[in-house]
């Protein structure tokens, strides 16, 4: 057969035509979601448990029959708690396996490796972790704590327990000088004084002479939004000075990774936390949703903070998902900023239409016995610290990290 | 008044600490020339198996100071005798192996015990010193620290063994034309690196929450202490952890904890400046 220019390209026309055949056929009966966390490295103890909520949500919306007619594919990449590697799986999942709609991200630093991405692509994105607010761009969807609404509760109940003079330790990074300035913040306002304020490289993991000069200051309370293992050394030292019984102790991170139940009971009991979710949470719901985690899973020892958030984050992608009726991502974006809520099992979660954040309940609580243990519930807290920068109604092209001026 | 004691004994136990973490590597950099990378993790495995110890029902001060030791001593003489030992002389193919050796055993400690953070208390309470609490862990490792010294003092130089180390680390062609085998010896020696290395792992363990990563943590103060301390082996990592320990303490007071640090390393690259060959070639010269 002598090949001409026009049988080649007859041939390879219908050569591709057939070869996106299946495709396109898989695309018409399956929604395909696509998740990025790290399931192994340095952050896999906040990656699993979230992908196995994810996995969870996805395949109970699938046992009841999935989302408008159609199963829901799962198209997981492990980043290996490795930045680099968020690029490259967030072009893949937006461009190659054109995915419908993204869970994952952990760290900040990872968010924004692929925010940029989803927001080109049009993929609707949703990042499940707490984290130091100010994120304002249309194509989100946030639904962590962010720190006004952390400390917001925490601070004065902390106080009213222990007096007026707060001593702050916070990580050296975003975060914690983010989160140490609406600590400032709400002391003044709750009509305290901070005393000392000291930031710590994420290594850093002796504490003897902070501890002595903690106490030669002489505060009523410590709060402490350190992260990481090097600084868990710091509640240890702590406890091991004798101080836990003299000086009252808060932290805005300690237990979002199962901290507590590092801690032995002597070390952590009394320590004042403020979260979305505990597992000692107390409802029907909270009850189901650990009954059904451990008869997919074994038991429900590993859920923590960030895995309650993503299972709440499906939830609310498939809530939105049936109230627009269709794939479309402005239908669903245009559902989700009509304040809409779902009930999760750390109770109701809202929609913020401004800013893509959500609006939930922050439960104040203190560690006993390896658990923390609820005190008191602050229902339907709104992200105020992201609300007093970021108007994604007036101005939907919005695109930023606001750096919040306090 | 009180706070001044509070201050001494923080500074003790800052020199203290930097003894203890750098006692194995002066053994086997400072005797042997043998840079040793994996130095943290083998300080990060002398703490899981005093963890993995005390979980087990085991004494604490037994895990610690007797099973920790013995079993990082053992993998230290493993890791002598299938790899080290082919390396002896090359300082930079030492360098090398030892770097994939600190990578295997990060990913081996992941692989058992998970990496997640784990840790066991202290198990000495804190007391008052007037109106100030201090952690009552810290005389404890003030004591292991002038132990150690003491006891390395007195094993290499009241010694046989200690006599025959020294010589052979100095001459191994005269040790073994005096009937030594420079091998064993260095099988040895280097057991007792890595020993020291996993008992001040284990003595730091519960002051720390401990990950597989921990080691990377202690490994550039061990090596700085080592390294300015110069060739005398105690007298050498006395004189620099006690200086690196004082400094360190005084800015941290001063100023912060993260200045405390930076001082530390600033006060190494000017001592490097002016003693490059470190302490123990101008001071204390001719010492252990």
């Amino acid at each position: 057969m002598s090949l001409n220019r026009r049988n080649f390209l007859a041939s390879t026309a219908a050569l591709a035509g057939a070869s996106m055949l299946p495709r396109v056929a898989m695309a018409a009966d399956t929604i395909k979601l696509g998740s990025i966390l790290d399931t192994s490295g340095i952050f896999d103890a906040y990656g699993k448990p979230m992908d196995m909520a994810m996995r969870l949500a996805v395949a109970e919306i699938n046992a009841a029959g999935g989302l408008l007619g159609k199963q829901v594919e799962v198209v997981a990449y492990d980043t290996q708690s490795d930045m680099a590697l968020y690029s490259q799986y967030g072009q893949q999942l937006a461009r190659q396996n054109k995915v419908d709609v993204v869970h994952g991200g952990i760290l900040s630093a990872s968010r924004e490796a692929i925010r940029q991405t989803m927001r080109k692509t049009k993929t609707p994105y949703f990042y499940n972790v707490l984290y130091e607010g100010g994120v304002c761009d249309r194509n989100i969807f946030i639904n962590g704590v962010t720190p006004a609404q952390q400390v917001e509760a925490l601070v004065p109940y902390a106080m009213a327990k222990s007096g007026k003079k707060v001593y702050i330790l916070a990580a050296d990074y975003n975060y914690g000088q983010i989160t140490a300035r609406w600590i400032q913040k709400f002391v003044a306002d709750n009509g305290g004084e901070t005393v000392g304020v000291d930031f710590f490289p994420l290594d850093v993991s002796d504490f003897g002479s902070t501890i002595a000069k903690i106490q030669s200051v002489g505060p009523d309370l410590v709060i402490a939004p350190l992260v990481g293992g090097a600084h868990l050394s710091f509640f240890r030292q702590w406890a091991a000075a004798g101080m836990k019984d003299r000086i009252a102790l808060a932290s805005t991170t300690l237990g979002v990774g199962n901290e507590h139940k590092v801690l032995t009971p002597e070390e952590g009991n009394g320590i004042m936390v403020a979260y979305n979710y505990s597992q000692e949470l107390d409802t029907p719901a909270n009850k189901a949703f650990k009954d059904r985690w451990a008869a997919a899973y074994g038991d429900s020892n590993l859920i923590h903070e960030t895995a309650v958030s993503t299972y709440q984050g499906v939830l609310t992608w498939a809530e939105a998902l049936r109230q627009a009726g269709s794939m479309d991502r402005d239908a669903l974006i245009a559902a989700l900023e009509s304040g809409l809520s779902v009930e999760g099992p750390a109770g109701r979660i809202t929609v913020d239409p401004k800013t893509h954040h959500a609006v939930l309940d922050v439960h104040i609580m203190e560690f006993e016995n390896q658990g923390m243990k609820v005190i008191e519930t602050l229902p339907q807290r709104q992200p105020i610290d992201t609300q007093a920068v970021c108007d994604l109604s007036a101005n939907p092209n919005d695109n930023t990290q606001y750096e919040i001026e306090i | 008044m009180d706070l001044t004691v509070i201050i001494l004994v923080e500074m003790l136990y800052a020199v203290a600490s930097l003894i203890l973490i750098s006692a194995g590597l002066a053994v086997v950099f400072g005797m042997m020339k043998v840079i040793n990378l994996a130095h943290g993790e083998f300080m990060m495995m002398g703490g899981y198996a005093t963890i993995t110890a005390v979980n087990l029902g085991v004494n604490i001060f037994l895990a610690m100071l007797v099973i920790a030791p013995i079993i990082v001593g053992l993998i230290g003489l493993v890791v002598e005798r299938l790899v080290i030992r082919h390396l002896y002389g090359r300082l930079v193919d030492t360098m090398l192996a030892t770097w994939g050796l600190s990578l295997f055993f990060i990913g081996l400690a992941t692989m058992i015990f998970g990496n997640t953070t784990t840790g066991i208390s202290t198990p000495i309470p804190g007391f008052a010193i007037g109106n100030y609490q201090i952690n009552g862990y810290n005389f404890f490792i003030i004591v292991v620290a002038v132990l150690l010294l003491v006891g390395m003092l007195t094993i290499l130089k009241s010694t046989r063994a200690g006599l025959i180390a020294r010589g052979a680390m100095q001459r191994s062609d005269m040790a073994a034309a005096l009937g030594y085998s420079p091998d064993r010896i260095y099988m040895a020696t280097f057991f007792c690196g890595s020993a020291l290395s996993g008992l001040a792992g284990a003595v730091l363990a519960p002051l720390v929450g401990l990950v597989p990563t921990s080691g990377g943590a202690y490994i550039a103060k061990a090596f700085i202490t080592v390294i300015a301390g110069g060739p005398s082996l105690i007298a050498g990592l006395f004189s620099s952890a006690g200086f690196f320990g004082i400094v360190n303490q005084v800015f941290t007071f001063a100023i912060s904890p993260v200045i405390g640090e930076v001082a530390l390393l600033l006060a190494a690259v000017v001592l490097l400046r002016l003693l490059p060959q470190g302490i123990t070639t101008k001071f204390f010269k001719g010492k252990l």
